[in-house]
């Protein structure tokens, strides 16, 4: 079972985002507290792209596709923008020191890390492409 | 995402409805960047009807909390969603955050 979403690079679209993505695990019965650590997952590397990778150029579009197969859910980030984007995935931020600099930003990947099984980066066709995996038990 | 203050004699209360992500960060943000924000000696947070965090959201508390404390002005958390507290606990925030469960134990805190 598959399905797709295209959006422009507006942080606007995120909401759409994460409604594509809760409907899709909604109607497999998977558990609340589950569809909320997938759809955070995909929530925050979609908002990387579209604010990091596209400076929220709207001509720009990001492509979705998640699968189930058993119980193993894939999901397909795929940036169509031209600049190559790959996140540090395993960087554990301080928080203590976060909080004493004020600082906004920094723990969204860390998130994805350690919300999903697998966190995959890489480039296809000169575009970045993440793939992320959960076993869904 | 819809952010009311009600302003009382020494504490601020926000009630915080609806998803809290990149987008509307910007303003919940806004309400903290407010000066009389560090006239109260508490700002209580209501997450009741907040459905959804993400790091966006969690940077908006995270930047603000060193010059709440430096003013000794309390941030605290009441009403959480048990979805939106396993956020702030997958980054161990919960224990460096003022997390309770009613409004009387924040009104206590």
């Amino acid at each position: 079972m598959k399905d797709v979403l295209r959006i422009e690079c507006s942080r606007r679209n995120l909401q759409q985002v994460r409604d594509f993505v809760r409907g899709f695990l909604s109607r497999r019965a998977v558990p609340e507290l589950l569809i909320n650590q997938v759809v955070l997952a995909v929530d925050e590397v979609v908002a990387n792209f579209i604010i990091h990778a596209n400076g929220e150029d709207e001509r720009q579009f990001i492509d979705l596709e998640i699968v189930v197969s058993g119980r193993l859910l894939s999901i397909e980030i795929a940036d169509q923008g031209d600049t190559i984007f790959i996140p540090k995935t395993h960087v554990s931020p301080d928080l203590p020191e976060y909080i004493r600099q004020g600082r906004k930003g920094g723990m969204g990947m860390a998130l994805v890390n350690r919300l999903m099984d697998r966190v995959e980066f890489f480039t296809r066709d000169h575009h970045t492409v993440c793939h992320l995996s959960k076993e869904l038990v | 995402m819809k952010v009311t203050a009600q302003p009382s004699a020494d504490a601020l209360l926000l009630l915080l409805d609806g998803e809290l992500d990149a987008s509307s960060a910007v303003l919940l943000d806004t309400e903290f960047n407010k000066p009389d924000l560090l006239d109260y000696r508490k700002v209580l947070v209501d997450c009741a009807k907040l459905s959804y965090i993400s790091s966006a959201g969690l940077g908006v508390f995270i930047s603000h909390l060193q010059r709440l404390q430096d003013n000794n002005v309390k941030l605290v958390f009441f009403n959480m969603q048990e979805k939106v507290f396993n956020v702030f606990e997958i980054l161990g925030l919960d224990s460096l955050m003022t997390i309770v469960p009613t409004q009387a134990e924040a009104l206590a805190a």
